[in-house]
């Protein structure tokens, strides 16, 4: 990273490009961030004041926790949050622990979590740290660089709109944790705040994904930019995303089903311009997992396959698919933490179901960031 | 026989039809009192070889509610009460709303105890002395319209009726409107459909009201129907109670009337008006919808709008620098006082489509000296603001039929770019009226089923027999009847096996 020491406080102005980026790095899944960008807005109205620190300006002693929320989009734009809910979770955890949170740091920079968090440090005064532990969004716990590179998951706590807390002090697993965490959040209404894992400074910084607030917000910028001057946002979204075009085309037909209380499904797209005459099918499990042209796979899990409208870059969600949509498929190399061996047997082809190996896009991630970042 | 009629911000137009086929058509002004605007149709319609008791339906859509939310007028100080604590309580009802509008309605916003959990347990119960102060609060602030909105109120209903009987107990003058029978889940976006709703309460009964005097000074005493954002109908009581269903009918009519005058399904619509053009898609016979959250006068809502694209292009557009530049400015209504070639002083697209001899209008002489090459650049200038929406809207790089209705059509002449063939039917001026003629009644059904109990096959076949019964409930004839939506949502990231059902079916009176 090229950022040292520097602090940003969000505005008006950067949510809204937040929100934009967030919803495209969501890949399909994660929640729609409205909901969470009104919840910015209104601490920003009433005065709070919200600073986003980078990841290497932490020190090594501090105590940082990931917070956001848990449960189905489907409940949480219905059920609006009593808003606190992930602060009551972290106030449990430390008692529990008997350690201090100093920095609040996202757990999902893809989609409605990567707004959660940016809350709660208006709620709490704790600044949010500038990384995240996906890079996107997956639709498990245990999918996250923390506990890949083996962050203890627990203890862990959520808590509901009543404010009623459940503590894990100990599972074995990421996945167990999941796995209860979510019969809990189904109990306690279908959504809820949460506050796990604690961990040092160093840990923070050995295991998050650096920069990826700055980079969900300069995408909006730039795709925001894009639509007022009427340039095209897809090729803005291309330049500080560091990803690529891997297929234009409209959908064709929409498959779902319901599985484990995941929306698995296949969209079909037909080829529009360059790609006419040509088909792409892509698989998700509520994130777009696998995108095969014909029989080849040209793009998997853990690189971002995000859909986008053509014409305003504005993500396409697994839950407003529909057939007739014009989008160009951008994918997005996965950030290098989750493309090493140890990484890809958690968020890998395989690690979803499929029998074929990982096979990189070219690039990196946040590339046209890093480079806008060093020219400013 | 059956009357179809439009009524627009600046004309009501009005169709007779009997089967297929359209007998009359009438454009008269539309009044400020909406009622002589419509006699003046009817009576003209009418003429002297048809009875009163000849009508068997009169249809009438309008963007009477639409422009008063866009425009912000005729709306009322609204109340609204959100069933939601202790959660709701990070964004505010009307939180996202232009504050010019916020202004209108007033800060009237109450959060109160209730609402439901997505698997129909209570949130927390509902406090029957909490609403009463509330109540009161509205009362004594002079507010006498009021939406309830629950959570998951689509799901579960029972605490926003509870509410609404301890409301209209303490204040039996007061309008309400709820939720559940508005909007689909997605609480923010229904409730502002919800408010909007009931701001415009006092507008929706003296418009039905106007409409209903119409046809009774004109002794007709056939059911009165109201066309909704899907192009089908509903009763005029119902109408007056549920305004925000109309919102979108005006664009929804022209498309289904442009396809009925053509006989085709699958086409793109233009409509050219006086100010802006409306592109959409029909598919199947049927508007094709927008996939994302529709902004009303600035207000997000989750109705299922058509998927259009609007540009600043109309006959009154005004032509600028030697024809580079039309719109999107114009001189509306008053194209007959100030274009040119009806003696006015401004230059319009209708001057060109005069001067072009596409059209004889007003005084041909008036624009005869137009320079040639001004002539000739704004011809193209409008075919190319034309060509582009459509290219905006299209699926595939094939050319596609492409229908041209509404008054401004005659800026239209020959082939478009992208377009297979170019379809003028004859009565393009009134194919909002068509449109409202033709439209059929439909039945809707949006649940969510747990599959704990039955399979999902039955929980499709329960949700189907019940849209089928509601349709039938709504004057279809039961052979008529067939299924324009199906559509199963699962609920993702829960592993309960539960699944939101939407079916819609239509049919014919």
């Amino acid at each position: 990273m090229t950022e040292s020491n520097t602090v940003w406080y969000v505005d008006a102005e950067a949510i809204e490009n937040i929100a934009v980026g967030a919803g495209i790095l969501g890949t399909g899944g994660g929640g729609n961030p409205y909901v969470g960008k009104l919840m910015v807005r209104r601490c920003l109205d009433e005065g709070a004041v919200i600073p986003v620190v980078s990841l290497d300006a932490v020190t090594d002693d501090a105590t940082a926790v990931s917070v956001g929320g848990m449960g189905a989009p489907t409940v949480s734009v219905e059920k609006i949050q009593r808003g606190d809910e992930p602060i009551v979770a972290l106030r449990a955890l430390e008692q529990y622990a008997g350690r201090r949170a100093d920095y609040l740091v996202p757990w999902e920079i893809g989609g409605t979590n990567s707004t959660r968090p940016l809350v709660q440090s208006a709620y709490s005064g704790l600044p949010v740290v500038d990384a995240d532990s996906m890079g996107r969004a997956f639709p498990e716990l245990q999918m996250c660089t923390f506990s890949i590179y083996g962050v203890p998951c627990t203890p862990a706590a959520i808590a509901d709109v009543r404010h009623d807390v459940a503590l894990f002090p100990k599972t074995a697993t990421t996945k167990l944790l999941e796995k209860y965490a979510r019969a809990v959040t189904i109990e306690m209404g279908g959504s809820t705040g949460f506050a796990f894992p604690l961990m040092s400074g160093a840990e923070l910084k050995r295991t998050a994904i650096p920069g990826t607030l700055t980079l969900a917000k300069e995408i909006g910028r730039v795709v925001r930019e894009a639509r007022q001057t009427l340039t095209d946002p897809v090729a803005a979204l291309l330049s500080v995303s560091g990803g690529e075009v891997l297929f234009r085309g409209k959908i064709t037909s929409v498959h779902r089903t319901m599985t484990r209380g995941f929306a698995k499904g296949e969209i079909e797209l037909e080829g529009m311009e360059d790609d006419r005459g040509d088909n792409l099918l892509i698989e998700f499990q509520n994130e777009n997992l696998v995108a095969r042209r014909g029989e080849t796979v040209i793009a998997s899990v853990p690189d971002l396959i995000s859909i986008v409208d053509t014409n305003t870059a504005e993500p396409v969600t697994t839950e407003v698919l529909r057939y007739g949509l014009r989008v160009a498929v951008v994918g997005i190399p996965a950030p290098q933490l989750l493309r090493t061996t140890r990484a890809l047997e958690v968020v890998g082809p395989r690690a979803f179901g499929f029998n074929f190996d990982y096979e990189p896009l070219a690039g990196e991630y946040g590339a046209g960031r890093i480079a806008q970042t060093s020219l400013s | 026989m059956r009357i179809g009629i439009d009524v627009g911000g600046t004309n009501t137009d009005g169709v007779l039809m009997q089967g297929r086929e359209v007998l009359a058509w009438a454009k008269k002004a539309t009044s400020a009192d909406v009622t002589s605007g419509i006699k003046d149709v009817l009576q003209s319609l009418l003429g002297t070889n048809v009875q009163p008791k000849d009508i068997g339906a009169v249809m009438i859509g309008t963007t009477h509610f639409t422009n008063a939310v866009i425009q912000r007028r005729d709306l009322v100080p609204t109340g609204v009460v959100r069933l939601c604590l202790p959660a709701g309580e990070a964004v505010p009802p009307l939180y996202d709303w232009p504050r010019d509008l916020q202004a209108v309605v007033g800060n009237h916003r109450h959060l109160a105890h209730g609402g439901h959990e997505f698997d129909g347990r209570e949130i927390s119960p509902l406090d029957a002395d909490e609403l009463a102060r509330i109540a009161d609060k509205l009362t004594d602030a002079g507010v006498n319209a009021l939406a309830i909105v629950g959570v998951f109120a689509p799901v579960t209903p029972e605490h926003e009726q509870r509410a609404s009987e301890i409301f209209r107990a303490r204040n039996p003058q007061v309008e309400i409107a709820l939720s559940h029978e508005i909007g689909r889940l997605s609480l923010l976006e229904r409730e502002n459909a919800t408010a909007l709703n009931a701001s415009l309460a006092p507008l929706a009964r003296r418009t039905m009201r106007g409409f209903r005097n119409a046809l009774a000074e004109m002794d007709i005493q056939a059911e009165l129907y109201v066309t909704q954002n899907d192009g089908t109908l509903m009763s005029a009581d119902f109408a007056e109670q549920y305004p925000v269903l109309t919102f979108s009918s005006g664009p929804t009519n022209s498309m289904r009337g442009a396809a009925f005058l053509t006989g085709l399904s699958d086409a793109m619509v233009i409509d050219i008006g006086g100010t802006t053009t409306d592109v959409g898609v029909l598919s199947g016979g049927f508007p094709r919808e927008a996939s994302f959250a529709v902004d009303i006068g600035g207000v997000r809502t989750n109705f299922r709008m058509p998927d259009l694209i609007s540009i600043g292009l109309g006959g009154g557009s005004l032509v600028r620098e030697e024809g580079h530049r039309i719109g999107p400015d114009s001189v509306g209504y008053q194209i007959r006082e100030r274009s040119l070639a009806f003696g006015g002083d401004e230059l319009t697209a209708t001057d060109i489509a005069v001067a072009s001899g596409w059209v004889e209008l007003g005084d041909p002489e008036r624009v005869a000296n137009l320079p040639e090459e001004t002539r000739s650049q704004a011809q193209t200038t409008i075919h190319d603001l034309i060509a582009q929406a459509v290219d905006q809207l299209r699926t595939s790089p094939d050319p596609v039929p492409v229908i041209v209705v509404g008054g401004g059509s005659i800026l239209v002449h020959g082939d478009l770019d992208g377009a297979s063939e170019v379809h003028k039917p004859e009565h393009f001026l009134v194919a909002n009226a068509i449109g409202a003629a033709i439209a059929q009644v439909s039945g809707e059904v949006d649940q969510i089923f747990s599959l704990e109990t039955m399979s999902r096959q039955a929980a499709i076949g329960a949700a189907r027999d019940q849209a089928h019964a509601r349709t039938i409930q709504a004057g279809a004839l039961p052979d008529t009847i067939e299924v324009v939506e199906l559509e199963e949502i699962p609920l993702p990231y829960l592993p309960s096996s539960a699944i939101r059902i939407r079916v819609k079916m239509v049919g014919q009176l």
